[in-house]
């Protein structure tokens, strides 16, 4: 574990992109929070605890829905499916002599970009790193939301409106580099896209709440994908 | 019933960093099986696009500013703007856009 100054300060300069796009955001997240009904103490801590775009917009909508506790955290893991092939990943990243500590640690901030920089580097991983990443993404991602809902309640509607599809562009940012270098990611996300349509404006759907639909899409899709086109090599995978 | 916000939190969390933790801790040797790592590795670019689309298009006062912004970000992203730039990008198109709509 030596050098762990250098990693630390390492992630400490690399997660400052990191921040900078977590602050802009997550003013949207604010903002779906506080539509939500959530206060700023309430939705600062979410966003400090839960660090996951996708999952804390979903779980705010059903909170905001009135849903049960046990559906919503239903939803949390559906959501956050994709941390379990990260922290898969991360496991065979770090060292197997790094202390148990440093496992548990890690896994507080599996994000999507702290992932993506952090299983970049060359050879094994220190967990400095990423704790340096972590320690200026995390207020980045926490203060933007503190922002949006503080701000959303005086922003003219234009700048909500604006601000509330920040969101979506960061998961396009997530989904769209990797389908441009691989073909069946790329037929995935438009039958992904046709069939999401085709299941919000079908009246046959209509008693299926979007969450689930979220699940059911997900799972039948990515399934099918397995099955048909099965990923043998390692390292195909990007945040 | 009165739920608590706190509650709701707290277990969002749980599952989230049970999610994170349990394949770092559990698994030392790498996934063999084919489908279950391929069903992994397909997860996140689905779950991504199927929250995306259609949902973005009745996040804005507009579903032409919504439009115009999805357009804008999937060509960004197709050249390699990081998500930062992509973010912003949607930001702005709305908001230019909904002068004129």
């Amino acid at each position: 574990m030596e050098g762990r100054r250098h990693w630390f300060l390492k992630g400490l300069k690399d997660g400052v992109p990191i921040m900078l796009g977590y602050f802009a955001v997550s003013i949207a997240l604010g903002i779906s929070a506080r539509n939500a009904g959530m206060t700023a103490t309430q939705a600062t801590l979410a966003s400090a605890l839960i660090m996951a775009s996708a999952g804390q917009y979903i779980g705010f909508t059903l909170i905001a829905a009135g849903a049960g506790y046990l559906e919503v955290m239903l939803m949390e893991a559906i959501a956050n499916a994709r941390y379990l092939l990260m922290s898969a990943s991360l496991s065979q990243k770090l060292d197997s002599k790094t202390p148990f500590i440093h496992r548990l640690l890690v896994g507080l901030w599996i994000t999507d970009e702290i992932f993506g920089v952090s299983v970049s580097v060359q050879g094994k991983l220190n967990p400095f790193y990423n704790y340096g990443m972590a320690a200026v993404a995390t207020p980045g991602w926490a203060l933007g939301t503190l922002t949006g809902v503080v701000l959303g309640n005086v922003l003219p509607v234009r700048v909500v409106s604006a601000l509330s599809v920040g969101l979506y562009g960061m998961f396009i940012s997530l989904f769209v580099p990797p389908a441009r270098r691989n073909r069946i990611i790329a037929a995935l996300v438009l039958l992904s896209f046709a069939l999401s349509y085709a299941f919000n404006t079908l009246p046959w759907f209509d008693g299926i709440s979007s969450g689930v639909k979220i699940i059911i899409l997900t799972v039948a899709i990515s399934l099918g994908a397995a099955v048909l086109f099965p990923v043998r090599k390692e390292g195909g995978h990007a945040a | 019933m009165q739920r608590n916000v706190y509650l709701y939190i707290l277990g969002m969390w749980l599952v989230s960093y049970l999610i994170r933790v349990l394949p770092l801790t559990l698994i030392r040797r790498e996934i063999t099986n084919v489908t279950v790592r391929s069903f992994l590795y397909y997860v996140p670019y689905v779950t991504l696009a199927v929250m995306t689309f259609p949902a973005i298009l009745s996040a804005t006062q507009s579903t032409v500013s919504a439009a115009l912004a999805l357009a804008a970000g999937l060509v960004a992203a197709w050249f390699g703007g990081s998500l930062f730039q992509v973010s912003v990008l949607c930001c702005a198109v709305v908001f230019v856009a909904e002068f004129f709509v």
